[in-house]
């Protein structure tokens, strides 16, 4: 009933003032969609959990230095190993280090390391998905080569990456821009490939438009949510990645405090300090989680076909 | 049919090549000399100079791709650097617990989603599916390195049910080896359980309310028959193509687990080569399950094609 009154209302718009320009009725009209769209999301519980968590996690390692009254780096000999106190509530490491000021400071990290990888490698695979619909040899290239760059799982892509490049976190971020882009790519390459076909494309060819033109304000816009969606995944999988890789001792070097290089520690001190591998891991598994949540609610919201 | 599989099994051949070509100048065209990171800091220039002949880097790139795959094609993948070892040899001596373990996990994914997922779809909108669907939703956000963590700290360490690390072969005796297994098992198939499960819920939802179904419903089949017997195999077809998924995911997967759980097998392999920069190891790692991907990839295909004769006209 409610979509109901809300498409009459689009409808009366449209014819309301005759005098309006076309540029104002199309902003509205967004303006509208957008609401709808919000309104969509905000019911969605899991959705809005989703997000939640991740503004959370944005703030924490934003404000990393306020909230955390420690130096993550600090080393105090004499309270090594020390359980969760109201001095640190988090407890410390074999070193003495304050654990709630490194995990702050490894969300930081991993934030950071998770929304680069998903921002450049969504750009990245929009542009190499469009113009490989441009033309049927380069087509060809660009998708062989995605294809076997697919063909090798992730991780084991990111560990031989950073082999060669050496563990440090510039390098993790360009790794796992290697590893994440073929995957976008495809998907871009795909979805361009059916908004080529549209009615509205053809029109624009019929006008005259030119061929980037139509490229970049027709198609671009069109294909913009299923990489939306995929980024927000790409997000979460590079947190993953990236803790696995320090982990192993191939992601960010030791002394920063990574999400990975604490859980490996903890992995050392496992027999009598399970704070070090449940507070850090928590976080893990609650950025990912609320990555996940957020990724299915955007695209129930933008892609509402793809389900 | 038989155009259906020649087709299919031709067009494994360029992405093979792709695949090998990728891995080969990844090691290769990146910056920086292999042979002096190899060696580190303190090599003179002669013995850098020494190595680069030896590892055939002298060469133009285009020969030196050639050489390698041509080597590979004879079963040489080239000597390790850390030890006086041929790579074949080293992944002779490593191959077998891994392999173990991927299947071992598989086994542990498809044990836990089927039954998971059939239920759920009994059961759609009650509390039980909800119960599943968040089990499924912690699946996929545990990776498999952290969920090692928290089963190792929990049942090994706190409650000493299962050993903390280690492996042991078959030979060793069936039990401990199955019990060396459980733990980096659960770890590497809990997040494929978890695609699994949705995948296996999906397609019994969708075979429950087809028309045979109904019909079966209509004559009076009872109903564990109707979902073991009518429903069941049908709603099989697509899960094959995860499991596939699955075999690989557990292989890739092994290198954090194995080295976590100190299994000697090719993960742990890997990544103890990952410090000795020692390419040849990791290159050849990669090769190996990249190209076991590609053909599960191929008998998933081909499998769906024996199961359902529409893929095959497609």
């Amino acid at each position: 009933m409610a979509a109901n009154t809300k498409a009459l209302t689009l409808d009366i718009g449209l014819t309301r003032d005759k005098d309006e320009s076309l540029k104002s009725i199309r902003s509205r009209l967004l303006k509208e969609q957008r609401e709808i769209q919000m309104r969509k999301f905000l019911k969605n519980k899991m959705a809005v959990a989703g997000f939640i968590i991740i503004a959370v996690m944005l703030t924490l390692s934003i404000f990393a230095p306020v909230i955390a009254k420690c130096d993550p780096l600090a080393l105090d000999m004499k309270s090594r190993l020390k359980g969760p106190s109201a001095a640190h509530w988090f407890g410390t490491d074999s070193m003495g280090r304050d654990l709630f000021a490194r995990v702050l400071y490894g969300a930081r990290i991993s934030m950071f390391v998770g929304f680069s990888v998903g921002l450049t490698s969504g750009i990245a695979g929009m542009v190499i998905g469009l113009y490989a619909c441009t033309n049927r040899y380069l087509d060809n290239i660009l998708m062989r080569v995605c294809d076997g760059l697919k063909a090798i799982p992730s991780t084991l892509l990111a560990i031989t990456l950073m082999t060669v490049l050496g563990a440090d976190t510039k390098n993790v971020i360009i790794a796992l821009i290697i590893v994440s882009t073929p995957g976008m790519a495809r998907l871009a390459r795909g979805s361009a490939l059916v908004a080529r076909e549209q009615t509205y494309v053809e029109a624009m060819r019929c006008l005259g438009a030119s061929k980037t033109r139509i490229l970049w304000s027709h198609i671009a816009p069109n294909i913009l949510s299923p990489v939306i969606v995929q980024m927000t995944f790409v997000f979460a999988s590079s947190i993953i990645t990236e803790a696995a890789l320090s982990f192993l001792g191939a992601g960010v070097p030791a002394p920063a405090p990574s999400w990975g290089n604490i859980l490996n520690e903890g992995k050392n001190v496992i027999y009598n300090a399970w704070w070090m591998i449940v507070f850090p891991g928590a976080f893990t598994a609650l950025s990912v989680l609320g990555l996940n949540l957020l990724g299915d609610g955007i695209r129930d919201v933008l892609d509402p076909l793809s389900k | 049919m038989r155009n259906f599989i020649v087709k299919r099994v031709l067009s494994i051949i360029p992405v093979l090549i792709i695949v090998s070509v990728v891995i080969f100048s990844v090691v290769h065209l990146t910056p920086g000399d292999p042979a002096a990171s190899i060696l580190g800091d303190e090599a003179t220039a002669e013995d850098i100079a020494a190595l680069r002949e030896r590892m055939g880097l002298d060469k133009p790139v285009v020969e030196q791709y050639f050489v390698w795959m041509g080597n590979i094609l004879h079963g040489d993948f080239g000597m390790s650097v850390a030890g006086n070892e041929t790579v074949a040899n080293l992944l002779k001596s490593h191959w077998e617990p891994t392999i173990s373990l991927a299947l071992f996990s598989t086994v542990i994914a498809l044990g836990i989603a089927i039954p998971l997922g059939i239920l759920a779809a009994r059961n759609k909108g009650t509390a039980i599916d909800s119960g599943i669907s968040a089990l499924s939703l912690m699946g996929i956000s545990f990776p498999s390195f952290l969920l090692g963590l928290f089963l190792m700290m929990v049942f090994a360490v706190k409650l000493k049910l299962l050993p903390v690390s280690g492996y042991k072969t078959l030979s060793d005796g069936f039990v401990p080896h199955i019990r060396s297994l459980v733990l980096p098992g659960i770890a590497l198939g809990f997040m494929h359980s978890a695609l699994l499960m949705r995948m296996t819920k999906a397609s019994m939802l969708e075979v429950l309310n087809s028309d045979y179904v109904k019909m079966a419903k209509a004559k009076g089949v009872k109903e564990f028959l109707l979902v073991a017997k009518h429903a069941f195999r049908n709603a099989l077809i697509p899960v094959i193509t995860t499991v596939g998924q699955s075999i690989v995911g557990a292989l890739a997967g092994a290198a954090v687990v194995e080295s976590m759980f100190a299994i000697p097998g090719m993960g742990q392999l890997m990544v103890n080569s990952i410090g000795r920069r020692d390419y040849y190891v990791i290159q050849a790692i990669v090769l190996i399950i990249a190209c076991i991907n590609v053909l599960v990839n191929l008998l998933v295909d081909l499998l769906y094609g024996i199961a359902d004769p529409r893929v095959r006209l497609s």
